[in-house]
């Protein structure tokens, strides 16, 4: 590297023409004006008492059955659902499980609003749901939400390894059948569960190795069952937080079952875990186990696994952060208007010639506008969205509702990732009013931009694939960011808005800075470019 | 009123009782301009003479029409059963974007008075103001319906042909897309009307509000808000019919509907009196406040 020399600079220059003399008297005209604080601080209280109070409906499945308390929760701190049927035996220490798996079968309630073709008055039909589960399982007890490790074949995805609720690995494709049958193998050394899957009982693959804490001393194994709510959605509108939710059951026959290190001629022992999804459903076949001919045959109703948001998958009465938003789109409308008011009145009053006459470099005072309006509506955006979650998730837990996926960092992200959000389309508003030198232009084009997009993609008649579309690509994808809750591909949900969008928070985020980053770049040009005059 | 208004000459006129004779000449120039028909002149003129005014009813039907083909043309159903689609209210997507058009327009028709000042110069002019407000909103409803005409025709057209391609045709079971067909001559007139009410809507509210930047958001608030409401309610049923029941664009939107009305909360119609009654309401109260308020 070589060294340059600096020229010299007088300080004067510096100090009249600098940075930081523009951010003041940009952020004099901004805080002078009487108006516009008292808008943007209504912006700020409303996105806090809007979103705290705005009553959201409870998250349990069929609309009308009672809730469940006392949600489990995983090793991982995640809520989730523990509900299996369960023919095990104690293992004291190291050992392992070998079955073979030769049907898998189940049935769908037809309480959820949906018939089979036998019409209304059968009350369940054939079926299997996606992630309907049997195979074979190590806990470390039967407590719900205890540490586990898992192999089975699942409705339609075909073999996976399952441990702790939220990990996920797949093995062989395609359906269980007494043509095909599928080998499952869990073998436990301490705390580490290994799983292997087989198609004839001879070559085995290893899917995976898991480490589970608390999975000492006397744990149980065995083959279980389960078969989780069955969710048909809508017509695939995104935004239609509908479907029917139906329980099931699922039915798995084993044979060839062969337990090492167990008790010496220990007998298998039925036990349901948790809640099933069978709760009070008629028609659906009896959980349980019995024994004929050698074969194990099963029958559990339930999920293992996590928790996820809009209530779908679960029996217990959930709900979210960003749940409590709902003002943010109030707070964002005010903070746009007064974005684009922040240049285009002083292209009304004429007031833009003295601005460029005292910063000649027009790039630095849409820089400074932009920092300006930027801080502004990220400290007070902030600070609304601090207290719609913080609010918000006080009334949702004295009403009873549990709510997923909180936690210091879980809220920080929330509360900074949306007023960053709200600073950054105030940022696009300013940028397109500099371009357009209109007010009215302005708030209509940045509003279109921004909140048609959204409306048409969550609410509209449009299919899945293109909201989901819109929800990518437009200005639209900033509000990914308060998502908090994961999704799972291993769980069946309504992964649409308010809660879930096809972008991640920081992806869907980026979308917007980038249209905010072009529309500066463009304005910059414009305003270098153009004459300095009121509106042409 | 029995009004005395000095001349620029020596001569005085009372405007209730007995007009002087005067020289034919000179009479246009003493007329007294407060009739409704003199408004709608001025007005007109007003409108007419801007450049923006004929853009942005182009903007409106290309915006209606482009975003209702779009999602005709993305609209797909497959092999499975239960594809409730209704054609016509897919074609007419657009009407929520082109809203927005409209209620920018309305908010020029009254705020770009305020901004320039030039209301001043109008209500001197014209002092009955409501008179004022009405020949705007004559005006605006008329340039409404002629550009909504026009798009919803161009929505339907395109709409058609673009499902059309898609499979989703009468023959496969799905409602027409056809003025022959009852519920889609309703959904045509009754968005034609969604617009011209939501313009109507919008210049109350942007009278009452005055700014322009803030009419735009106020305006585009009431529009796109409440929609977003019923999102966040969740499952709370009781509070999403009060939205869908009483918020202009939910309840204006349900005019859209040709199939499954029995599962709306507010039937077409009446959905559309709701918004009539909003924008009703909003006029009023304009109306109200440019007679107490300081111009």
């Amino acid at each position: 590297m070589t060294a340059t020399m600096t020229p010299y600079r007088p300080p004067q220059q510096a100090g009249r023409d600098g940075f930081a003399q523009l951010l003041r008297a940009e952020w004099t005209k901004l805080r002078t004006l009487r108006g516009w604080v008292i808008a943007l601080v209504i912006a700020a209280v409303l996105i806090g008492v809007v979103g705290a109070l705005l009553p959201r409906g409870s998250g349990c499945p069929g609309g009308g059955t009672a809730c469940l308390s006392h949600i489990p929760t995983g090793p991982g701190g995640e809520a989730v659902n523990d509900g299996y049927y369960l023919a095990g035996q104690p293992l004291a220490g190291d050992g392992s499980i070998t079955v073979r798996v030769t049907s898998l079968t189940g049935m769908i309630s037809n309480q959820g609003g949906y018939f089979g073709p036998n019409g209304p008055n059968e009350t369940a039909r054939r079926g299997l749901v996606p992630w309907a589960k049997a195979g074979i399982i190590i806990t470390a007890s039967t407590r719900p939400g205890a540490a586990y490790a898992a192999m089975m074949v699942t409705g339609s995805h075909g073999v996976r390894m399952q441990y702790d609720y939220t990990s996920d690995i797949a093995g062989l494709p395609g359906p269980v059948s007494a043509a095909s049958p599928r080998w499952l193998r869990l073998t436990r050394s301490g705390d580490v569960v290994t799983g292997y899957d087989s198609a004839d009982g001879r070559r085995w693959t290893k899917l995976g190795a898991a480490s589970l804490a608390g999975l000492t001393g006397t744990v149980r194994a065995g083959p279980f069952a389960t078969s989780p709510l069955d969710f048909t959605p809508n017509f695939p509108t995104y935004g239609e937080p509908g479907g029917g939710l139906s329980a099931s059951a699922a039915t798995g026959t084993f044979d060839h079952v062969d337990l090492r290190g167990g008790a010496p001629a220990g007998r298998w022992a039925g036990q349901s875990v948790g809640s099933g999804s069978s709760v009070g459903s008629s028609g659906l076949p009896r959980t349980g186990f019995h024994q004929a001919g050698g074969r194990l045959i099963v029958t559990g109703s339930g999920d293992i696994g996590p928790i996820v948001a809009a209530g779908v998958n679960s029996l217990y009465d959930t709900g979210t952060l960003e749940d409590h938003l709902f003002g943010v789109f109030i707070g964002l409308l005010i903070m746009i208007v007064i974005a684009a008011m922040f240049i285009t009145v002083e292209y009304r009053r004429g007031l833009i010639a003295t601005s460029l006459a005292a910063s000649p470099r027009r790039g630095r005072l849409l820089a400074a506008k932009a920092v300006v309006i930027g801080l502004v509506t990220l400290v007070l955006g902030s600070a609304g969205v601090a207290v719609a979650v913080i609010a918000g998730a006080h009334i949702a837990r004295s009403s009873g509702v549990y709510l997923l996926a909180t936690g210091w960092l879980a809220d920080t992200r929330i509360i900074l990732g949306t007023g960053a959000m709200l600073a950054v389309a105030s940022v696009l508003a300013l940028a397109i009013g500099t371009m357009l030198r209109r007010s009215v232009a302005t708030v209509a084009t940045v509003v279109v931009a921004i909140v048609l997009p959204y409306i048409l993609g969550v609410t509209g008649t449009l299919p899945a694939a293109v909201s989901e579309w819109i929800l990518r690509v437009t200005p639209a994808a900033g509000y990914a960011i308060v998502q908090t809750v994961p999704q799972y591909p291993q769980v069946v949900g309504h992964y649409g808005p308010p809660d879930y969008y096809p972008l991640g928070p920081w992806s869907g985020l980026a979308v917007l800075c980038g249209y905010a980053v072009l529309a500066l770049s463009l304005a910059a040009w414009l305003l270098r470019r153009r004459d300095a005059g009121g509106t042409a | 009123m029995n009004q005395t208004i000095t001349r620029g000459r020596d001569e005085t006129m009372t405007t209730a009782r007995h007009e002087l004779p005067r020289p034919a000449g000179t009479a246009r120039a003493e007329r007294t301009w407060t009739g409704l028909s003199d408004a709608l002149r001025a007005e007109w003129t007003k409108l007419r003479t801007v450049p923006g005014t004929a853009w942005i009813l182009a903007l409106a039907c290309v915006l209606t029409v482009g975003v209702g083909a779009a999602t005709a043309a993305a609209t797909r159903c497959g092999a499975g059963p239960g594809c409730a689609i209704d054609p016509t209210k897919v074609s007419l997507t657009g009407i929520q974007a082109g809203q927005a058009v409209v209620a920018v327009l309305a908010v020029l028709v009254i705020s770009g008075e305020y901004g320039t000042r030039m209301i001043a110069v109008t209500f001197i002019a014209m002092p009955r103001r409501w008179m004022v407000l009405a020949a705007k909103a004559a005006l605006l409803t008329s340039l409404v319906l002629v550009a909504a005409v026009v798009a919803v025709a161009g929505s339907l057209a395109a709409g058609r042909l673009l499902m059309d391609g898609n499979g989703i045709t009468a023959a496969h079971g799905y409602a027409a897309v056809s003025l022959a067909y009852g519920p889609t001559v309703r959904a045509a007139v009754g968005s034609v009307l969604y617009l011209a009410l939501a313009g109507l809507l919008s210049l109350g509210i942007a009278t009452i509000v005055r700014d322009p930047a803030a009419a735009t958001g106020a305006v585009l608030g009431i529009l796109y808000v409440p929609p977003l409401a019923a999102l966040f309610l969740g499952s709370d049923r009781a509070w999403q019919h009060w939205v869908e029941r009483y918020t202009p664009t939910n309840a204006g939107l349900a005019i859209l509907n040709t199939t499954g009305l029995h599962d709306l909360v507010v039937s077409p119609w009446v959905g559309l009196g709701v918004l009539a009654a909003w924008a009703a309401a909003a006029l009023l109260a304009a109306g109200v406040l440019l007679r107490v308020r300081d111009a």
